[in-house]
């Protein structure tokens, strides 16, 4: 069913991460991210993997949730898998059919690949696992901040992703609720070719789009009611702040991501 | 044979989550042919989840759901037909309207039965009428009604696809006392009228007791009772203590009880009452 999309897919805990500065828990990521593709060398790849056994064993995520993420990304792995495996040449031959050539280039290159994939994806869930989407487009918000001096309307955008994140479960819900009231009026929403189909959603997009009007018009008018004029002067109910936890977590990652500049500059 | 039966029928929201929640628990229940049937509960009971089993839309995590003695997850079940014999009104339907026309809308259900034209029409006419909505509306759109107006249509929607068991989830909720009573008592016409089976969820005792033949109470995703309205309200004290509200009639004679003025049987309707007390004031048997 549509409400299992967990979208943001917060898993809250009470762990060390979880209660991170979000904003260092952003830096740290992208920190990773170079790192990840900084190396050409294991060593990327083992510190990579080290940072994801340790930030899940820190955050308590079940190791099941943080694989599961990969899920959704498994058809990108096979095909870089294959394609990398069967289009680099170098090497001693492996195997050949045809026109077909497998070669130890090959190989190294797309486990080489497959692996930096998962931790990328491993790695940028984690951020999503362990922090809301709210308190993450509040952190969005601050670290661009100094945007707001070139005139880009820094504080409208986070406003109108924190509203947009805010009710897409909402919507989903909404959306379940209106598919369930059709179907049991008998709409046929599995089968036919692709035009009935199309046709069968207009019961179900007319409603949303009807509910989707007029829950913005609440939204705007009860902001309205409480005041709301932009971001100048607004102060925050949850202040981010940050401490020593994420300082050492930020040095440990600054010293990984040297190591690993390093290690790289020296073995290649 | 019940028309409609659950055998420890289990209902678990997102399983394998920290969000996991059993919203129906293990629930056996038996629905005779023709019967009235109403069900309460505090809110978050498990009222929705159970009746939203019940025609085929959500799938039981555990146990079954029988009609006419059949399983409706069984391989190769049809369960499109099963919703066309099931029908079901959600909880506030007015937001599933669609179409340009109340008519329109109305006849959503029967022209996916397959219908023609003509009968199409005369069942669009008839519970356009049973419910209690004029002729001139029916060519009005859906959005130009008020809410009950609108609440009216969504109810005629799966009573024109004249189903066996027809299944209403909190159809009052929101309404005026005025609306309500209406609402209620026309469907009560529509069940004597057409002997089908009715399942009305509400969270007001007053509602359902002067409707039903019989009474569900659900309370923490499990079945209290499931009885007579005479035999569940006869235990008063346990419904109060679960948060539902007797109906005010009741009180009054518990009150009385309490102070030394018995009679039989719980009440629960004001006409009933009222017949009981004028028959003890003049000293005769009451006639009902
Ligand atoms: N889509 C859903 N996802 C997760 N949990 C849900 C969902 N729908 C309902 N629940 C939970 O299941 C429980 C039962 O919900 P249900 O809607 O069946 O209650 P109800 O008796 O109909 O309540 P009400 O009287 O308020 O309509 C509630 O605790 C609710 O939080
Ligand atoms: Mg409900």
């Amino acid at each position: 069913m549509l409400k299992d999309i967990t979208l943001g897919q917060y898993f809250p805990m009470d762990s060390v991460v979880h209660k991170m500065d979000a904003r260092y828990k952003i830096i740290i990521t992208m920190l990773f991210l170079v790192m990840l593709f900084w190396g050409q060398h294991l060593t990327a790849l083992i510190a990579g993997l080290f940072f994801v056994i340790v930030a899940t064993a820190l955050s308590w995520i079940p190791p099941k949730m943080v694989i599961r993420s990969l899920k959704p990304i498994i058809s990108i792995l096979v095909i870089t898998g294959l394609l990398n495996l069967f289009m680099l040449d170098g090497g001693a031959t492996l195997f050949q059919w045809k026109f077909l050539k497998i070669t130890e280039q090959g190989v190294q290159t797309s486990v080489f690949m497959l692996v930096r994939i998962c931790l990328l994806i491993a790695g940028t869930s984690l951020l999503t696992y362990t922090t809301s989407p709210i308190v993450l487009t509040d952190a969005i918000e601050s670290l661009l901040s100094p945007l707001k001096k070139l005139n880009m309307p820094v504080h409208e955008l986070a406003m109108m992703m924190t509203i947009a994140l805010r009710f897409i479960p909402t919507l989903i819900e909404e959306t379940d609720k209106i598919m369930s009231a059709q179907k049991a009026r008998g709409a046929d929403l599995e089968s036919g070719n692709i035009i009935q189909r199309a046709h069968a959603l207009v019961p179900i997009l007319i409603p949303l789009f009807v509910s989707a009007f007029r829950r913005a018009e609440e939204l705007a008018l009860a902001m309205e009611c409480r005041c709301y004029h932009g971001g100048e002067g607004r102060t925050r109910l949850r202040v981010l702040k940050s401490g020593m936890r994420d300082y050492i977590a930020l040095g440990l990652m600054i010293l990984m991501l040297a190591a690993v500049i390093v290690l790289n500059a020296v073995l290649y | 044979m019940p028309i409609l039966e659950a055998k420890d029928l289990t209902y678990t929201y997102s399983i394998g989550s920290p969000f996991e929640k059993t919203a129906v628990d293990h629930i056996n229940l038996q629905i005779g042919q023709g019967e009235f049937v109403g069900i309460i509960g505090h809110t978050g009971s498990g009222k929705s989840t159970l009746m939203q089993m019940m025609n085929g839309l959500l799938k039981p995590t555990a146990g079954t759901v029988l009609l006419d003695g059949k399983d409706i997850w069984e391989k190769g079940a049809d369960r499109r037909s099963v919703r066309f014999q099931v029908g079901l009104v959600f909880q506030y339907p007015e937001y599933q309207l669609f179409e340009e026309t109340v008519y329109k809308d109305i006849a959503f259900g029967p022209k996916n039965m397959g219908l023609d034209e003509k009968e199409i029409d005369r069942r669009v006419r008839e519970t356009a009428e049973a419910v209690g909505l004029k002729e001139e509306l029916l060519e009005k759109a859906p959005y130009a009604l008020s809410g009950g107006q609108k609440r009216r249509v969504a109810i005629a929607g799966v009573m024109a696809m004249e189903p066996r068991v027809l299944i209403l989830d909190e159809p009052t909720a929101g309404l005026d006392p005025k609306g309500r009573t209406k609402i209620l008592s026309q469907l009560r016409q529509y069940h004597k009228r057409t002997g089908c089976t009715v399942m009305l969820v509400s969270h007001s005792m007053e509602d359902v007791a002067k409707y039903v033949s019989k009474l569900l109470v659900l309370s923490h995703a499990k079945v209290v009772c499931y009885d007579t309205p005479a035999n569940v309200f006869a235990r008063g004290d346990e419904l109060e203590k679960m948060g539902l509200a007797l109906p005010q009639i009741t009180r009054v004679f518990r009150l009385l009880r309490d102070r030394g003025i018995t009679f039989p049987d719980e009440v629960y309707t004001v006409n009933y009452g009222a017949e009981l007390l004028r028959a003890r004031l003049e000293g005769r048997e009451p006639q009902c």
